[in-house]
């Protein structure tokens, strides 16, 4: 697999001993570093996570946790597994760092299910870690003690959900929570909880080790840094590839080597359709924010398909437990059956727009807010192909 | 079930209790592994976890039916499950699907009468790079062709 554009993350010489430094300076300055370089999460959501800490550092309680989100399961993202599998050293030391930060004593690692083959040997990491004295009482002869558990996610997509995976961790269905509270503040068995992507650990890592400063260089000024793409689709290479944040859709076009693309899905089935005419958007927080996942449609791919694609993964996945999602999405879905059997008219797909906009008002949680993204985007620009072709 | 068979299945579930813990966290790594040697949950197996555990079965079946991953009925001791999302989708699944129906001469949520394969559909895997693609148990196979599933099958065979 091709990993190009060795950066900040993929470049090894970046790869420092940050656990030392961190443990030996103060956990508030820790997370200053990570307030000034500006990091926003990187699963999707771009919460700035100096701030995160920030709060999970101030809120008082005897016990916190840090939790490390690997359920990975946006539909074409998987940057997530090439880190806990080539870049296993930042992802757990990026978590103990954190856990210094904020003053938690445990980790958990919530792999999703779908990855339990790296289980074993993500284990033999923590074990490796522990013997080392990177892990377990008295990190490297600190007083600071922290250990990381690794939990298996069961097959359900919702569960990436933060407080969905809280509950998860808690042994209940995974279901999303009210917020507030935040798992910040109430997050795992009620105790103050960070819960981070798995690439947001790395990067703080590397962070720690180069500095703020060094870091924010990279990107533009809202969106510092570096992202991680999982590129899939109609191209030549696809693969796992290191941009910074202002990219253009083109250029990343280039990097693959796609050909007579018609559009690309950013950020999944939850993400958006960009048609060809907007190439010139740039991924950043600002424009096109992305968890990562990049699909790309040649000239030939039917819209419809790939959108029916999108709302039967939504569909099952619900979690059921609000009606806009529940209903909404299957309401979605037949419609563009009836599109399908030449049965459906336009000013009926415009009503389904508008039940998709009320979805992203109504549900209760990310999933919701964001299934019926696919369908609106898809209908804007591709009504027209979708209705013209049946 | 003998009463043999319910006694083992009961010291099975104690064991996985002391070494997970007897608290509401540990339900999910107690039915993962129940899952992973026995196939499925069954009645008896979430009542006992639950008695063990001390909360309503309600509370077991209720998780148990949440995860796609864990199942009340029986299955084969090898899972098919071949990623039906988009990038697999637009890779060429179809013909993947059609594939294993015919190999296994069964169709998509069924068991092959020896026990031995079930054949389902999941959302994707993160392989998407190298589509189309699936899981066997928590094996994973990349880069499908026809003739490259039945020269996995016989593998397994
Ligand atoms: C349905 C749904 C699925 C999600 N899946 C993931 C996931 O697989 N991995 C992830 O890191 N965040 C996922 N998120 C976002 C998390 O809720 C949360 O924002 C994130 O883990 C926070 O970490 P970050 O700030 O480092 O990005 C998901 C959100 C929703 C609504
Ligand atoms: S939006 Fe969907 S997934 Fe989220 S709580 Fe409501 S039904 Fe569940």
């Amino acid at each position: 697999m091709p990993i190009l554009n060795k950066l900040v993350i993929f470049d090894e010489n970046n790869i420092e001993d940050s656990l030392k430094k961190a443990i030996s300076s103060e956990p508030q300055d820790v997370v200053m570093e990570i307030r000034e370089s500006g990091l926003k999460g990187r699963g999707g959501a771009g919460f700035p996570t100096g701030t995160k800490w920030l709060l999970a550092r101030s809120a008082h309680a005897d016990k916190k946790f840090v939790v490390c989100n690997a359920d990975e399961g946006e539909p074409g993202t998987f940057k997530d597994r090439i880190l806990l599998d080539e870049y296993t050293k930042l992802v757990f030391e990026g978590m103990v760092i954190a856990g210094y930060a904020i003053g938690a004593q445990k980790g958990f690692l919530y792999l999703r299910g779908e990855y339990r083959y790296l289980f074993d040997k993500l284990t033999k990491y923590l074990e490796q870690m522990r013997k080392e004295n990177r892990l377990g009482n008295n990190i490297l002869g600190s007083n600071y003690s922290f250990d990381i558990e690794i939990r298996l996610g069961s097959g359900a997509y919702v569960c990436g959900e933060e407080s969905a995976l809280i509950e998860s961790l808690e042994g209940h269905r995974g279901e999303a929570r009210n917020r507030p509270p935040y798992p910040v503040n109430t997050g795992y068995l009620g105790y103050p909880t960070i819960v981070n992507n798995v690439e947001t650990f790395a990067v703080a890592h590397i962070i720690v080790a180069k500095g703020a400063e060094w870091y924010s260089k990279y990107g533009t000024s809202k969106s510092t840094g570096t992202k991680l793409l999982s590129i899939s689709g109609d191209c030549k290479k696809p693969g796992v590839y290191e941009v910074p944040f202002g990219t253009t859709i083109s250029d990343i076009l280039k990097l693959v080597e796609a050909e007579n693309t018609k559009a690309v899905q950013v950020g999944g089935a939850s993400g958006f359709c960009i048609p060809k005419a907007e190439f010139d958007r740039t991924v950043a927080f600002e424009d096109v924010s992305t968890g990562g996942s990049v699909i790309i449609f040649n000239e030939t791919r039917d819209m419809l398909q790939v959108l029916e694609n999108f709302m039967e993964f939504f569909v099952e996945e619900s979690c059921g437990q609000c009606t806009p999602c529940r209903i909404g999405n299957v309401k979605l879905l037949e419609g563009l059956m009836k599109i399908r059997n030449n049965d459906c008219s336009l000013s009926y797909i415009h009503e389904l727009v508008d039940l998709g906009r009320s979805m992203q008002i109504a549900s209760k949680c990310g999933l919701g807010q964001s299934s019926p993204n696919p369908f609106i985007s898809i209908m804007e620009h591709f009504e027209n192909e979708i209705f013209s072709q049946r | 079930m003998l009463v043999s068979e319910k006694n083992a299945l009961t010291i099975e579930i104690e064991d996985l209790t002391k070494s997970f813990g007897d608290q509401r966290e540990s339900l999910l790594p107690i039915l993962q592994e129940i899952q992973l040697k026995h196939g499925h949950i069954s009645d008896f197996a979430q009542q006992e976890i639950a008695r063990l555990l001390d909360i309503h079965p309600v509370e077991v079946y209720g998780v148990v039916t949440f995860y796609s991953f864990l199942s009340t009925e029986p299955k084969g001791r090898l899972i098919v499950r071949l990623c039906q999302t988009i990038t697999c989708d637009l890779a060429g699944k179809e013909a993947i699907a059609n594939t294993l129906e015919k190999e296994l001469q069964i169709k998509f949520g069924e068991t092959t009468p020896d026990k031995k394969f079930t054949l389902e559909y999941c959302n994707c895997i993160g392989m998407c790079d190298q589509g189309p693609a699936m899981l066997i148990n928590e094996q994973v196979f990349t880069k499908l062709t026809p003739s490259k599933v039945i020269e996995i099958l016989k593998k397994f065979n």
